[in-house]
């Protein structure tokens, strides 16, 4: 079936198999690997992307199921060179190590500031609590988004 | 990698239409949130043969005041649940089982009306909607039914809604005197109950006028406390009635040994969650 899926505000059409789910639609396009296909099962949040804003993960919504919908994916952050606040927070703060949750990590917690710019701790561990990081743990991956927070209008 | 086998989509534009599509293909299902069914059809546990997406169907997503009662639609998201005031004002057991459901990017897709039909025994909104004894709408070709939440559950995974109907609204009479509470134990955020209990009471005067209790993940089904709630009814609350409560619970609950624990332990759990949303329940109706 053709299915047409807005991704980082460019229409993107293919002729898909029902079955195919967000995550391999989004990464079979060229330049869009930045989502990461992890468990599969809904539980390490690697894939997630906004769908209308909202945090998704990917790999647990069909491709059809998203037509009409805006996608955004992580290569949206970054804007000319100039990276986001929440990207510029996990340099900052060294909140990676081997990068695999990083891009879910980036979008969830993009989506919880743009909801609530102004996070307490408890706050951003509930908004992570989806998202599994297997090398930092999560100090660094808080001390990031509150870096985000208070530096929301600087630009790298 | 993990991939249903395959199967024909639609989209559903109204009601009518999904039903039309359920009775006109064999073995298709409704999708909403799909974070039940896609894992269930990647590990073919589940092989439909059509999915017919209703999350266009919009006027199914409310939580409506409707005098004395109140009204979700079938659509309504878990995050939807967890921030309603008007549930929380009058059933705060919501408030406590939405907190810990899954995590809060999956709360953004899942629906209650999914949950339920999912029918799994180790899913909280089944017992929360047990405890408070909601009423469920089912609709089909020939008009819509309601079905008590005692009737709901046939068995594992296993519900009311037959071949070509749709579960379309929950509905919670609102009445005096009433608390309620949900106490889960997990091994981590997102994962299923270890073991879960929900309690509702509805005060009349100094006494317990109705109570309603459900567990979650300790047996085939959810479990509706059915002994435990005969022993309350009509007495004036207090430890030592809990506590016997919560002694029905261990024993009539059916748990299995797994990764989550032994049956002593979960039998244990039930026990003790049992009693912690009847106090709960209760302090928060006698507040």
């Amino acid at each position: 079936m053709n299915i047409s899926i807005s991704i980082n505000g460019e229409t993107v059409t293919r002729d898909v198999e029902p079955r195919t789910l967000l995550v391999h639609f989004i990464r079979d396009t060229e330049g869009l690997t930045g989502t990461h296909w992890g468990c599969d099962t809904s539980n390490c949040g690697a894939c997630v992307v906004l769908m209308d804003g909202r945090p998704l993960k990917s790999c647990t919504a069909l491709a059809a199921m998203c037509e009409g919908h805006e996608i955004r994916t992580v290569e949206s952050l970054e804007v000319d060179g100039v990276l986001d606040p929440i990207q510029q927070g996990f340099h900052e703060k060294h909140a990676l190590q081997c990068g695999f949750c990083t891009p879910g990590m980036l979008m969830t917690t993009r989506a919880l500031l743009d909801e609530n710019p102004n996070p307490t701790e408890e706050e951003i561990r509930m908004a992570i609590s989806g998202s599994i990081c297997r090398c930092t743990g999560y100090k660094n991956i808080v001390a990031a988004v509150r870096w985000a927070a208070e530096n929301a209008e600087v630009t790298s | 990698m993990q991939t249903p086998a395959p199967f024909e989509y639609e989209r559903a534009t109204s009601l009518e239409g999904a039903i039309a599509a359920l009775r006109a293909h064999e073995d298709s299902r409704v999708i909403a949130g799909g974070h039940s069914l896609l894992p269930m059809m990647k590990l073919r546990l589940a092989s439909p043969s059509r999915l017919i997406d209703i999350n266009d169907l919009t006027d199914l997503q409310y939580i409506r005041d409707e005098g004395d009662e109140i009204a979700i639609g079938a659509l309504t998201r878990h995050v939807e649940l967890l921030e309603s005031e008007l549930l929380r004002a009058h059933y705060p057991i919501f408030h406590d089982a939405e907190l810990v459901i899954a995590d809060p990017v999956v709360r953004n897709r899942g629906t209650i009306g999914g949950s339920l039909c999912q029918a799994d025994a180790a899913e909280d909104l089944s017992a929360v909607c047990a405890a408070v004894k909601a009423t469920v709408v089912i609709a089909g070709a020939d008009g819509t039914r309601t079905v008590p939440m005692s009737e709901f559950h046939l068995g594992p995974w296993t519900t009311a809604v037959g071949e070509g109907e749709i579960l379309t609204e929950v509905r919670l009479r609102k009445r005096e005197g009433a608390g309620s509470a949900h106490e889960k134990v997990e091994r981590r955020a997102g994962d299923w109950a270890i073991a879960a209990a929900g309690a509702a009471v509805w005060m009349d005067g100094q006494t317990l006028g109705d109570v309603g209790i459900a567990l979650s993940a300790v047996g085939l089904t959810t479990i509706d406390l059915t002994r435990a709630e005969d022993l309350l009814r009509g007495q004036v609350p207090s430890e030592a009635l809990f506590e016997q409560a919560g002694a029905i619970a261990s024993e009539d609950c059916t748990p299995i040994p797994d990764g989550r624990g032994p049956v002593d332990y979960k039998r244990h759990l039930a026990g003790v969650l049992t009693k912690r949303a009847l106090r709960k329940a209760t302090a928060r109706a006698l507040a």
